[in-house]
């Protein structure tokens, strides 16, 4: 069945930080028209003043007091850290030189 | 073939015909020796549980006995690598609050068992090592994402071990291995230290030889915890107080589109002797209507895959996992690392998500899938003005057969449909093991309104007992 293109895979993958191969961009891009054709289905619904459901139970305010407690120790925190120095992430260079 | 319950070995401790360390020794040496075949562990340190073993405290609920673990729950100290290539080396700081609550009633943490990567997926196939097999039969799925688990515990080399449940992940494979699984009412137990796949959908339970047992353990797993913002104040109760109990006079209702969405004779046959014991034991089994069974697919897949696309968003490889080699600016470091940490599943549903949640995009799925979901949620509180319980497949089909080249992505997606409204709703459901005749194991679910497990639990257990 041909289906509709309803995704630009290559943009949204972009949007998502995940590198993809052609192949790989081919083939998501097949499967997930197929997802995209069949959800279309929600449009049947008659939605009309239907407040949407971000939760299953109703939670308002879940704040719990601002009170300093015991946290994970910055060793802990860094010890699954590619790549760590002096207790922090390191990542490569962000800002460029001035030079 | 099942290693023995908890409450067998709870009485074999108590009598002292096995010590802790025996239990442990015995386990050990059946899972060396079964799970080369059923891939259902990923890790487990035998000296560690034996150390658990040395100090259990056998005066409490759960002292003494081993439980496993799924591998995307946090056990402190233990590699926690959600199935995945992205956490492969990633060791857990900390407990989840569900782990701490298991410690705390006397048990002893045992083996982290497989999973679908991420915990998405239905077959256990979307494993970064390997797929799980189910023991009934091991050329077919057990089911996923709490692969892992449901074979350890029907493979008979776990006493019961913990799951967790985003769109039927712990009921849908205990139906596939012939075991039972819960899902208790979201917010029920603390997500704290469960690896977020969908936030307002997750929630970890238990999967267990028997529903006496899956009241034991979520004895032990329940309360609320400020850890976790959306945890239940929800009091806790004793859910194994009203095992036993005549169910007569109990209303279950059987929706009747669950009955003309084209389910396996073996399925149908399976939810028709589930009836008719029910109605043997005294229980009114009516047939009711939730007009809505037809859209969950459609908004759990949108919904699930948004909150995914947000909660995985932090593999970035800087703060853990794993990162690229090949060398390039911040922007490269993210989508490379991702590129090689992620798996094909991961990667599709992450996509679908960012997709749904981007901009012109929102209204048309994100938020009407939102609304379908409030209508959904509707139609449960309706049925539950009529009847107690509400009684139906657990999945469409038996277990499929292992890698089935011909099945595409939405046609797994769409075996969930009976197992997602309990997410989308945040309603208990258990599966029970319930066959018609000889063959691969089926399982008929039960759902309940919130928070009423004790309940539901009764129910489960009465039917159990009554097919034996």
């Amino acid at each position: 069945m041909e289906t509709e293109n309803l995704i630009d895979v290559a943009y949204i993958a972009g949007l998502a930080k995940i590198e993809l191969t052609a192949e790989e961009e081919a083939r998501f891009t097949r499967d997930l028209n197929q997802v995209l054709g069949y959800v279309q289905q929600l449009n049947k619904w008659d939605v009309e003043g239907v407040e949407p459901m971000y939760h299953p139970l109703p939670v308002y305010d879940a704040l719990r007091r601002d009170v300093p407690g015991e946290s994970l120790p910055n060793a802990a925190a860094v010890q699954n850290a590619p790549q760590a120095q002096d207790g922090q992430f390191r990542v490569p260079k962000v800002v460029e030189s001035a030079h | 073939m099942l290693f023995g319950s908890i409450s067998h070995w709870k009485r074999q401790l108590a009598e002292g015909a096995v010590t802790p360390a025996e239990l442990v020794e015995s386990l050990a040496a059946a899972m060396e020796r079964e799970n080369p075949a059923l891939n259902a562990y990923l890790s487990w340190n035998t000296e560690a549980a034996l150390r658990q073993a040395a100090q259990a405290d056998l005066s409490k609920p759960l002292g003494g006995i081993p439980i496993a673990v799924k591998d995307n729950i946090c056990i402190a100290g233990a590699p926690t690598r959600c199935a995945s290539r992205m956490l492969e080396n990633f060791v857990s700081p900390y407990d989840a609050t569900a782990v701490e609550k298991l410690r705390a009633a006397g048990a002893i943490l045992f083996g982290r068992t497989n999973m679908d990567e991420f915990a998405m997926g239905s077959a256990g196939e979307n494993s970064a090592f390997g797929p799980t097999r189910n023991p009934a039969d091991t050329e077919r799925v057990p089911g996923g994402s709490s692969s892992g688990s449901a074979a350890a515990v029907a493979g008979g080399i776990a006493v019961a071990a913990l799951g967790s449940d985003t769109g039927g992940s712990i009921r849908q494979p205990a139906s596939h291995c012939g075991i039972v699984g819960m899902k208790p009412t979201y917010g029920r137990v603390s997500r704290y230290g469960l690896v977020a796949f969908a936030s307002s959908l997750d929630q970890i339970g238990p999967l267990t030889q028997n529903v006496e047992d899956a009241a034991l353990v979520l004895n032990a797993i329940c309360g609320h915890d400020a850890k976790d913002s959306t945890s239940s104040t929800q009091s806790t109760e004793d859910f194994s107080s009203q095992l036993g109990r005549d169910i007569k006079g109990a209303r279950i209702g059987l929706p009747k589109e669950y009955l003309s969405l084209g389910n396996d004779a073996a399925v149908a046959a399976a939810v028709e002797r589930a009836v008719k014991t029910l109605t043997g034991l005294g229980a009114e089994v009516e047939e009711i209507s939730l007009p809505h069974a037809e859209a969950v697919v459609a908004s759990y897949y949108i919904i699930a895959c948004a909150e995914a696309s947000s909660n995985l968003s932090r593999f970035d490889g800087v703060r853990y996992g794993h990162r690229t080699e090949i060398p390039g600016g911040l922007d490269e470091l993210y989508s490379r690392t991702r590129a090689e940490g992620f798996g094909d599943e991961v990667k599709r549903r992450v996509i679908l998500g960012t997709y749904v949640l981007s901009s012109g995009f929102y209204d048309a799925y994100y938020a009407r899938a939102q609304k379908v979901r409030a209508l959904v949620a509707k139609d449960f509180s309706d049925a539950f003005g009529k009847v107690d319980f509400i009684l139906g497949p657990t999945t469409p089909t038996p277990a499929p057969r292992l890698f089935d080249a011909d099945l595409t992505p939405l046609q797994t997606y769409l075996a969930d449909i009976y197992t997602i409204p309990a997410n989308l709703a945040g309603l208990p459901g258990i599966s029970v093991p319930c066959r018609a005749s000889e063959g691969l194991p089926t399982g008929v679910q039960l759902l309940a309104p919130h928070f009423k497990e004790t309940a539901l639990l009764s129910v489960a257990h009465a039917l159990e007992q009554a097919l034996r």
